[in-house]
Formats: structure tokens, C-alpha cells, sequence
């Protein structure tokens, strides 16, 4: 009975790819065909529809005047058109505290270029060494590292912090002295403290990823006398670079949406990134709300861009490490 | 604009990748004497050298220093034993705190990897595959502050103006019911910050589960309905086993991010209204209430809840291991 | 190519048209009561006694963001100016935990603006105590109530910054004028007054908790009001927790401000709408006559819809919360401290500076604020109701106390002590369940 294709049941819903015989249909046909397809369109579009939306309303408020986003709900817009683009100018450009939002995307532009660069070559190292070079407790450094994922972020503020302003002393003998940065320059310690944060996951799928690559290869660039330098250089970094891009693509946005680590190493207003400003304005509620939207929007546009733009390696770089995973 | 203003930090960025580079090469340059005089060990090290440094320093010192300080007094000074946890497993809001958690990590995964496996079949295939798969994507992209302040926007209540600016009231009142303060009605408003985690992860199960499928054997499921299976027995027989690592793997990922959630409930309730979780109580405990053992505690439990995932991923590498050889 | 790359193209073109449609150069400031900073503020001869600061930096870290945060960083301006110093501010939506991070990582602010005594007692072995000149400018300037919450354990470390009077009630002069209604100076003529109103026909009260994550804390302000004017001593003894917050006193307070707080006839909208009614709203239906009287401090002045005229002859005003006990004159306060984690001498002057009549005059002027430093002139508050708030806060006939929710442990005075009264209010829970249950919960 069910050798009967759901589908030429219902011939109205037939998509511009959908064939009444079974050959040559692609598996998406089929699948859909086991759930009752029409149905599977209008859920399909609702779930879609529902996860647009949020987003979409805080941009059309981000767009309307004060007054209009205090009274009314951002769908009033659709009968009642009024633009302004003053909020996005006062946060953007203003030199008041509320604002100058400018300065803040410039500072999380150059805390993110490195916060992910480095964090995502010292992870190729590092994974590099625990998937093709033996030696012994290889496994378990490796199982420590993936568990330092979950250790809190929160709590290694205070530790990190304290060395880099009071430096390392082991009793009267100093380690490294305190670092003294200020103003500009202690977006160093930003840079640092995203690097190590970002580490665990970073070498986590990294090694997965290495993992899979075919043995034979390795084996023979080495019988062809390439030393373990030359075979991550020239074989392996190649065939991983998916991985390297969706790496980064994890790193970057995590560092471009971060609320506590700049605000943590890089005090001051000068050197405060995006995200950390839009959490205190967010915070509060009060006095000028109305200009978050536009605010958050302009925190939101560009890891959104970066991500439909890169989406393809994402979702390349992460199925390689997790589907087999 | 006034470019010259930003100067000092993109010369900053320029200093730091020159100097990111000359690390790099030096490193590189050591590991390649090491290799050509085949001292594996040499090179293990080099490599893991930085990443290592990196976590110890950042990480490791801290988890230690959390673990030791759970066992101490709010300042930190005088040893209490296990005070702290007794107080986290028995105080009436600890307790609250720690259902609240369960319910998270119970809830967001399964709902999240439901849905995002139900959205990826019903999509797969499908004219515009991709723009679903994008529109569903985009919130991952989004921060967590950025997500708290789209999602505002759907909860926000007004108890006095006709006009409601949040979307789920408008609807209320459209339908002719009452306007709900959604935020501070316990039990549903743990439900609804919920919401906002799944909103922001199913486009991550999504794209995974998605691509996945794509690796299911056709002749499997052709086989199956030719021996006359419901869709229903496809699905849940052929279907979700062939993905069964890639389900795993997103619920697993989905899981430590929701155990560390701590923004979403920080800038929505600041964890009133019995929304307290234990991420974000840890944080209000150690950096608000002053109270270091607590917080630590907290952590501490946090950890313990991982423990299980890791173990599995142990077991999951040995086995691997296993089948390589 | 995709259909995803071109959607987001689209995208990224139209942030960037959304970009530079709007570089069209700074908004331009806006203006709005901002008086002129008088002549003296601006004037360098003034500034000598600070020395030669050129090239020094001071940090200061704050919870005072946004607009007023600006009017701030104007008052001080000319202390840059003349001085050479830098002052580098520092607002902060998440003051307690930036705190914590920065003094125990050893990267604290040189300045610290607490807005919380309680708070800043929890910092005092890093604080710098302060030295005799500002010991002796804080003497001078404010009375000895204020200065006790600058102090933890006989030290002084802090002068007072800005200083907001909290007992206040907002009414309609002319509404009350229309109606014959007089401001009561006792807590009966209030409750009277309250009575006549229902018998007019209106629900007198507007109420509104809601605060975000913060809801509760208008209510804890009543209590505390009520409290405080059944005794100093009770009120001393209640915040520092000499006595248990289920103490039968306070309980009697509680269910006292209940005679307003849980009375249907005398809420606006029924008692079950406080805690859904946002603070900054409440007291909007005044505007109409919907109610004729919304408790609520001094800084409620700044958030009356635009164009409401706040003035003794205007649209609205306050007056003070009345006494419970003749002769009592108290005012509830808040406001913020001036304390420092570091004792070079370019932070030393600042701190000098900042607890100087000079500066509060002169911040006086640069926008709505209003102080407690003796030897200013109220009158030079940019609005009628600072300059109320400043002549009463200056007085120092008045008995101050500091908002005792601000003195309470974080996890009554920022947790329980909000979710109590919003209990409570609601109807959920009677006053003496609400005050066991915040007893349960102090530390």
C-alpha cells in the first residue's frame, strides 16, 4: 500500500522538482513524501516565519522615531510609515556617553581580527601534535583540553586579571612582572584572554577533524622523508582549511559578541568593544531605550553578514569534525 | 570622519599581527630543526607549547583556584568544608536555581534538536532549501545581549497604555484577551527565556542535521518502503539512526551552552521571578552578593554536570581508536 | 550563484547604504536644561590649588551613564582644562560586578563613584582613606548623617557626590488647587486627604513597581519611608539588622503602608496592577486627573513626558512625605560616594576637587542634579524641583537617612526585600509572611 508515492496523492502541492516517478527524485522528494507534504510547507514556512520575525520587527523599530517606538508596536510602521535615521546617527556618531557607538565597532574590529587569528593557529598546532605525533599521555592531555571547555569563563576573570596587573610570583622570585598597560594598549590583554578562552573548543574540533584524514597520506609524504613540520605545513593545513575557516567563523563570532572580556581587560570607555556597550544600554531600560534598536542593530549586521556570507564553510568545517564524531 | 582618531589602535593591530607572525615563523622554524633531526617529542612540544601556556595560565590555574575556593567562606579566608555545597543541595532559591538548570538542560536540547531535525527534513530538498535553511540560521549570528533585546520586544507589557509595543501582547489584546506580564510569571517565564536559547540554537541543529541527511544511504530507505514501511517506521528506523552521531553531537553542543547560559537570563530578569540558573547565580554570587564559596560551589556543580558528556566523549575516542586499528 | 549569497549581498549593501546615510556628521547636543556654568567654575584662577597635574590621568569608574553622565564629565571639564589633568569616565551598567573583577584582579579604578554605602564597606581594606584636606572639606560641606555612610568603622574614606531626596510625593498644583485640596503635613491629614479624594470620585494613588529585573524596588522605598518616620532609632536598627526585619515594629510599618498600598478604593487602576506598572510611567494619569498622587524621589522630575512643566505653579510638583511624629523633619536619600583605590596625588586632587563647593555648584548648572554639599546655592539647580530637593538637602535642620535598601546585603536589599513587596502588593503573601520570608534570607 505504501508502495504508492504519498505524493501523487496530492497533486497540487507538486514542486517545480517533483516527479510522479521514483527514479531520478532526489532523497528530500522521498523524505518529504513520508510526511504529508502540504502540511510539511506550511510548518516549513511557519518555523521559518517565526524565527525571522523577532529580528525583523527590531529592524523596522530601529528605523522609526523615538516617540513612534516608545507608543506603538514596530508593526504599526506598516500603516503608519515614519522613518528616522536619527537614532542610528546618535549612536553611531554622537559625542555624547549614549553614543559614539563608532569608536566601539573600530575596537572590536581590531580586538576580533586577532582574537581569532591567534587562537585559531595555536589550535592548529596543538591539534596537529595530539592526532599524527605520538607520544605518551597524547590521549590524556587531549581529554583535559576538552574538558577545560566547560570550565566557566566567569570564574578565570578575576585570576587572568590579577596577572597581568600584579604579575607572577612564585614566593619572592618574579615569573613575569605586572604588564602596566594602559589606555590603547590593554586590548593586548583582550587579545590574550580571547585566545585562551577560545582554545579548548578551537583544538576540540580541530582534532576531530584531523583525525579523519586519511592515514595513507600522512604515511606516505613521511616515507617520502617530509618531517612533521613539512607534512602539517604542505599536507595537512591544506586539507583542513574548511575546518580552519569554520574554526574561525566560531571564534569570530563569539569574540564579536562577547559582553565580558573586553569590558574585563580593556577597561575604560576607549577601548570598550560593541557588545559590551549594548549590554550596559540594555541593561538598564531607562532613560534613552529608544535608541537600542538601532543600537543592536548595528551590533548584529555584521557577524550576520559574515555568517550567510561564510555559512557554506561553516557548515563544511563542522560536519567534518562532528558527523562521524 | 576623522580617521586619524582610530590611527593609534589599527597601528596597535598592525604591531600584533607583525608580532603574531614573527612568533609563528620562530616556532615553526624550531619545530623544522627538531623535525629534521626526528625528535617527535621536540615537536609534540613545540607545537602544543603555546596552547598549552595559553590554558594553563588561563584556565587550568583558575578551575583549580574555583575548586579550592568552594571550600572556603564568603571572603575566601576561613575553611568551611562542605558548607557550601550543602547549602547549594538544601537552601529553598539554591534548590530553585538547580531545578531551573535541569529543566534548561532537559528542555533546550531536546526541543532544539527536535526541532531542528524536524525543520531539516521538512526542508530538505525543497525549492529555496537554502533561504530556509539561512532565515532559520541567523540567529546564531546574533549575541546573546543583542537576542535579549530582540526578544524584549516580544515580551515587553505595558500595564497602563492600550498600546502594547510587544508583539505577544498585541496579539493577546487583537484576540480581545488580556495583556500577560510574561517575564514575571513564574513557572512560565523560565519557559519563555528558554525560548530565546532555542530560537537562537536550532538554526545550529538545523544546518548540521541537515547536512547529515544528506549522507543517508538512498537504497536504504528505497528498500525499506519496497518491504512495505510506514514513513513513520522509515523515519524513526532508517532516518534518525544513519544520523545518529550528528544528533548526538548537536545535542551534546547545545547542552554545555545552555549550562553556561548566563546573558540571556542577566538581561532579561536578572534572574527574579524564580528564572535563576546556576551560570548566572554563580555570577551573582561571587561578583554581587560577595560571596566567593558560593559562587565557586556553583562552578563547581556546573563542572560536575559535564562530567558525564566527557566521559562519553572518552569512551567515544577509545572506540574510534579501536576501529582504526 | 546561491540563492543564500545573493540575499546576502543584499544585506550587506544595505547596512552599508544604512551606514553612510547616516555618517552625516555628529547629532547636534541637545541642549535642554543646561544653565550656564557661572563664571568662577570657568575661571583657572580657581583651579591653582590643585597644582600642575599635566599629563596625569585619573580614572573613574561609575554607575552615572548617558546624559547625565555627560553633564558630569562638563562639570569637571574646566578642572581638566585648568589643571592639564585627564579625568577618563567610566559608566558602567554593571557596576557591582565590574567591581568585584577589577579590585580582586588588582586593576581597580583609581576613583569608584558607589551609588551603595553597603557596597562600597565590602571594599574598604583597598580603599585609600580620606586624607585630612578632604576630611576637612567633607566636615565642612555635609552633615554628619551623610557622613556616617561615608565611613566603615571610624574610618572616613568618602565625601558625597550627587545626593537625590527620595521622600517625596508628586501631585498636581492646580488640580489640587480646582479641588481645594491642601498638602498634608502629617501622615493622618495624608490619609484624610486620600479619603476625601474617594469620596471625590477618584482612586488617589498611582502605583507603579515594575522595573525590569529591578521590580520591587519603588515599594521597598515606601516602606522604608514609612519606617524611617516611625523612628531614626527604628530605622537604624532595622537596615543595619540590630533587629530582625520581622520585628513586630516593622511589620506594624508594613502593614501601615499597606493602608495606602493594599487599599482597592485608593489604587489607581486596582492593587493588582503595581507590579505591572512601570515606575517611569506611573505617574503619568496626574497628568489627566486619572489619580492626584504618585510617591517617588526627586529624580523623577527628569522623566515627566516632554513639555510638562515641573514647578510649583506648573503641571506638577512634590512635596515632601509627611511626618508620622510631631516635629520629626527626615527626608529618605540616595546618592552616590567618592572613594579611591589609589593615593598618587593627581587622585588625591580630584577627590579634593570633587567634594569642593566649587564643583557642586558648578555641576549644579551643567543639568538637572541636586546635592546635599552645604554653602551651595540651590538656586542654581537647572529645575525647580532640584532646587527644592537641594534647599531640603542642604538643610541641616533635616534628619537624613540613606535608603535602606542601598545599606542591606545584596541579597535583601537588591533581591528579596523587591520580590517581598511585589508579593505582598499582589496579595500573595500578608506583611508579616513577606518580612519572615526576607528575614529567612538575610545572610
Amino acid at each position: 500500500m505504501s508502495t504508492v508515492p504519498i505524493g501523487t496523492s496530492l497533486p497540487e502541492d507538486t514542486g517545480p522538482r517533483e516527479k510522479p516517478a521514483r527514479i531520478g527524485e532526489t532523497r528530500g522528494d522521498r523524505l518529504r513524501r513520508v510526511l504529508s507534504s502540504r502540511l510539511a510547507s506550511v510548518v516549513a514556512l511557519l518555523i521559518a516565519a517565526l524565527w525571522t520575525i523577532p529580528t525583523f520587527g527590531l529592524f523596522i523599530n530601529s528605523l522609526r522615531p523615538d516617540d513612534e517606538i516608545r507608543t506603538s508596536g514596530w508593526w504599526n510602521f506598516f500603516t503608519d510609515p515614519q522613518v528616522s535615521l536619527y537614532n542610528y546617527n546618535y549612536v553611531l556618531y554622537s559625542d555624547s556617553q549614549g553614543g559614539g557607538l563608532f569608536l566601539n565597532l573600530i575596537n572590536t574590529v581590531v580586538i576580533t581580527v586577532i582574537g581569532v587569528i591567534v587562537p585559531v593557529a595555536f589550535a592548529a598546532l596543538a591539534a596537529y601534535a595530539l592526532s599524527w605525533i605520538n607520544f605518551r599521555g597524547r590521549n590524556a592531555l587531549y581529554v583535559g583540553i576538552f574538558a577545560l571547555q566547560v570550565v566557566p569563563l566567569q570564574m578565570a576573570l578575576i585570576p587572568l586579571l590579577s596577572i597581568f596587573s600584579r604579575g607572577l610570583h612564585i614566593g619572592d622570585f618574579t615569573i613575569m612582572p605586572a604588564w602596566e598597560l594602559d589606555g590603547v594598549y590593554t586590548i593586548v590583554q583582550v587579545w590574550i584572554a580571547h585566545s585562551i578562552f577560545g582554545l579548548p573548543l578551537a583544538i576540540f574540533l580541530l582534532h576531530n577533524f584531523m583525525r579523519e584524514l586519511p592515514g595513507d597520506v600522512m604515511e606516505a609524504a613521511r616515507i617520502d622523508g617530509a618531517s612533521h613540520s613539512q607534512i602539517f605545513r604542505k599536507v595537512v593545513l591544506p586539507l583542513v582549511t574548511p575546518a580552519l575557516a569554520s574554526i574561525a567563523i566560531f571564534q569570530f563570532l563569539w569574540v564579536w559578541n562577547d559582553f565580558l572580556v573586553g569590558r574585563t581587560f580593556a577597561p575604560g570607555e576607549a577601548t570598550r568593544p560593541l557588545t559590551a556597550v549594548l549590554g550596559d544600554m540594555a541593561g538598564t531600560w531607562g532613560f534613552g531605550w529608544t535608541r537600542l534598536p538601532a543600537a543592536a542593530f548595528i551590533a548584529i549586521v555584521v557577524p550576520l553578514v559574515v555568517f550567510l556570507l561564510l555559512q557554506r564553510y561553516f557548515v563544511r568545517g563542522l560536519l567534518a569534525g562532528s558527523v562521524k564524531g | 570622519m576623522d580617521i586619524s582618531a582610530y590611527l593609534d589602535r589599527f597601528g596597535l593591530l598592525a604591531v600584533g599581527l607583525v608580532a603574531f607572525v614573527a612568533i609563528l615563523m620562530a616556532l615553526y622554524g624550531l619545530a623544522e630543526l627538531a623535525s629534521r633531526r626526528d625528535r617527535s617529542r621536540v615537536v609534540a612540544t613545540v607545537f602544543l607549547a603555546p596552547a598549552v601556556l595559553f590554558l594553563l595560565i588561563g584556565l587550568v590555574y583558575p578551575a583549580v583556584r574555583t575548586f579550592v575556593m568552594s571550600f572556603f567562606d564568603a571572603e575566601g579566608t576561613g575553611f568551611v568544608g562542605l558548607k557550601n555545597y550543602a547549602w547549594a543541595v538544601s537552601d529553598p532559591d539554591a534548590l530553585q536555581i538547580l531545578i531551573n538548570t535541569a529543566l534548561w538542560i532537559i528542555v533546550v536540547p531536546l526541543v532544539s534538536t527536535a526541532l531542528g531535525l524536524v525543520y531539516a527534513v521538512l526542508i530538505d530538498g525543497r525549492a529555496g532549501e537554502r533561504v530556509y535553511k539561512a532565515l532559520v540560521f541567523l540567529p546564531m549570528g546574533i549575541s546573546f545581549v543583542g537576542a535579549s533585546i530582540i526578544w524584549k520586544f516580544v515580551y515587553q507589557y505595558s500595564g497602563t497604555g492600550e498600546n502594547q509595543i510587544g508583539l505577544l501582547n498585541a496579539v493577546l489584546r487583537a484576540l480581545g484577551m488580556q495583556p500577560v506580564n510574561w517575564l514575571t510569571e513564574f513557572p512560565m517565564n523560565n519557559f519563555l527565556l528558554m525560548v530565546v536559547l532555542v530560537w537562537i540554537e536550532v538554526g545550529f541543529a538545523t544546518v548540521v542535521l541537515s547536512a547529515a541527511l544528506k549522507g543517508v544511504p538512498i537504497e536504504m530507505i528505497e528498500a525499506a518502503r519496497i518491504d512495505g514501511a510506514k514513513p513513520a517506521q522509515i523515519f524513526w528506523n532508517i532516518t534518525v539512526p544513519s544520523i545518529r552521531s550528528a544528533i548526538i553531537v548537536v545535542a551534546v553542543t547545545v547542552f554545555i551552552a545552555t549550562l553556561k547560559l548566563f546573558d540571556i537570563v542577566r538581561a532579561m530578569t536578572q534572574g527574579h521571578y524564580g528564572t535563576d540558573v546556576l551560570a548566572h547565580n554563580m555570577v551573582e554570587q561571587a561578583f554581587r552578593l560577595n560571596d566567593d564559596g558560593r559562587g565557586a560551589t556553583l562552578a563547581v556543580l556546573l563542572f560536575l554536570l559535564v562530567v558525564p558528556v566527557v566521559i562519553y566523549q572518552v569512551r567515544n575516542m577509545r572506540r574510534q581508536e579501536l576501529e582504526a586499528r | 550563484m546561491s540563492k543564500t549569497r545573493r540575499i546576502s549581498c543584499l544585506a550587506a549593501a544595505a547596512s552599508v547604504i544604512a551606514l553612510a546615510a547616516t555618517a552625516c556628521g555628529a547629532p547636534e547636543d541637545e541642549d535642554e536644561g543646561r544653565g550656564a556654568v557661572p563664571d568662577d567654575a570657568t575661571d583657572c584662577a580657581n583651579y591653582e590649588q590643585y597644582g600642575d597635574l599635566e599629563g596625569e590621568t585619573v580614572t573613574i569608574l561609575g554607575s552615572i551613564r548617558d546624559t547625565e553622565a555627560d553633564e558630569m564629565m562638563e562639570a569637571w571639564s574646566y578642572f581638566e582644562e585648568c589643571t592639564g589633568a585627564t579625568i577618563e569616565y567610566e559608566g558602567t551598567g554593571e557596576f557591582e560586578a565590574d567591581m568585584a573583577i577589577r579590585v580582586d584582579g588588582g586593576n581597580a579604578p583609581d576613583i569608584a563613584l558607589f551609588p551603595q554605602p553597603g557596597l562600597m564597606s565590602n571594599f574598604a581594606d583597598s580603599l585609600v582613606p580620606a586624607s585630612e584636606e578632604v576630611t576637612s572639606l567633607a566636615t565642612e560641606g555635609w552633615t554628619e548623617d551623610w557622613l556616617n555612610y561615608g565611613t566603615v568603622d571610624g574610618t572616613l574614606y568618602a565625601a558625597p557626590h550627587s545626593s537625590n531626596a527620595k521622600s517625596f510625593i508628586w501631585y498636581s498644583p492646580s488640580y489640587f488647587a480646582d479641588n481645594g485640596y491642601e498638602v498634608p503635613q502629617t501622615w493622618d491629614e495624608l490619609i484624610a486627604l486620600s479619603d476625601q479624594m474617594v469620596a471625590d470620585g477618584i482612586q488617589p494613588w498611582c502605583v507603579g513597581f515594575e522595573s525590569g529585573g529591578a521590580t520591587g524596588w519603588p515599594g521597598t522605598d515606601w516602606i522604608e519611608d514609612i519606617v524611617l518616620r516611625e523612628g531614626t532609632d527604628l530605622y537604624d536598627q532595622w537596615v543595619t539588622h540590630e533587629i530582625a526585619f520581622n520585628d513586630p515594629q516593622i511589620v506594624a510599618a508594613i502593614e501601615k503602608a499597606g493602608t495606602i498600598l493594599t487599599n482597592e478604593e485608593y489604587i489607581y487602576g486596582g492593587t493588582d496592577t503595581i507590579s505591572a506598572t512601570p515606575f517611569q510611567e506611573a505617574g503619568y494619569p496626574i497628568l489627566d486627573g486619572g489619580c492626584a498622587l504618585s510617591r517617588q524621589a526627586s529624580f523623577y522630575g527628569a522623566m515627566w513626558p516632554e513639555g510638562t512643566n515641573v514647578a510649583e505653579d506648573g503641571d506638577v510638583f512634590a512635596f515632601r512625605f509627611p511626618e508620622s511624629n510631631e516635629g520629626d523633619n527626615t527626608m529618605l536619600v540616595g546618592g552616590e560616594f567618592v572613594a579611591a583605590f589609589d593615593d598618587s596625588e593627581s587622585t588625591e586632587m580630584v577627590r579634593q576637587f570633587l567634594a569642593s563647593e566649587l564643583y557642586h555648584n558648578a555641576r549644579l548648572q551643567t543639568g538637572p542634579w541636586s546635592t546635599a554639599r552645604q554653602g551651595v546655592d540651590p538656586a542654581n539647580a537647572t529645575t525647580p524641583i532640584n532646587e527644592f530637593a537641594t534647599e531640603i538637602l542642604t538643610d541641616p535642620e533635616v534628619t537624613v537617612r540613606f535608603d535602606g535598601s542601598d545599606l542591606m546585603p545584596g541579597a535583601v536589599g537588591a533581591s528579596s526585600f523587591w520580590t517581598g513587596v511585589v508579593e505582598w502588593v499582589s496579595g500573595d503573601k500578608t506583611a508579616e509572611q513577606m518580612a519572615t520570608d526576607i528575614e529567612n534570607s538575610w545572610p
